[in-house]
């Protein structure tokens, strides 16, 4: 009864947080705008919903796959957005607005030295 | 007490109409995004979608196994984002 409604509760917020990543994802203007929009709320829904398999699933046999997939996500999501928004400044996607890097010096000689090797 | 797992039913059928529903929007911007990372955002978001349309599967039948493939999704998901995000940049993968 009560795993019933923790699950219920789990999947209901983990659909939400995809909901809000995805309107984010249609709805911001810029790539990097975007990318924050879709890989923290998508992460915390995705994570919500494995959350609600390992109380399904209990602790002894799938529940433990479970919490290895929240590890995961929480490792491999924001490496590959750190990426991705790499290879989009690289190839000069414009920054909106005001924005700037925080240091140009530095971003100029981290490329000069990815030139060098 | 019967009332329940029907409640949990009808929540994990919602649950999982609304996130493939999501996925459908997300190829909006695969389709339509202006530069080439809005559709490597939207294609890892859709990946991460499905990894949750293997989970609520994986309740809603009460087979574990697809617990497992929503781990191999996304490890695949991932590899895949990398590797795109490298021939973005340099135009090879493996260099």
């Amino acid at each position: 009864m009560i795993r019933t409604a923790v699950v219920i509760a789990l999947i209901a917020v983990g659909v939400f947080f995809l909901i809000v990543g995805t309107v984010g994802l249609l709805r911001l203007p810029n790539v990097y705008n975007r990318m924050h929009a879709t890989s923290k709320p998508t992460t915390l829904g995705t994570a919500a919903i494995f959350l609600a398999g390992f109380v399904a699933f209990g602790p002894g046999k799938e529940g433990l796959t479970s919490l290895l997939g929240i590890v995961f996500l929480f490792l491999t999501v924001p490496t590959g957005a750190h990426m991705i928004a790499r290879s989009a400044e690289r190839i000069g996607v414009p920054f909106l607005g005001s924005v700037t890097w925080p240091d140009e010096s530095a971003v100029r000689s981290d490329r000069s030295d990815e030139d060098d090797d | 007490m019967s009332e329940v797992p029907v409640l949990l039913e009808t929540t994990l059928r919602v649950a999982l109409v609304i996130v493939s529903a999501l996925c459908v929007c997300c190829s909006y911007r695969v389709i339509r995004g202006p530069t080439d990372p809005d559709r490597v955002v939207a294609l890892d978001a859709i990946a991460t979608n499905v990894v949750a349309i293997a989970v609520l599967f994986a309740i809603q039948t009460g087979r574990g196994l697809f617990i497992t493939v929503s781990l191999v999704l996304a490890i695949i998901g991932f590899i895949a984002t990398v590797a795109v995000a490298k021939f973005v940049i340099d135009g090879e993968v493996i260099e």
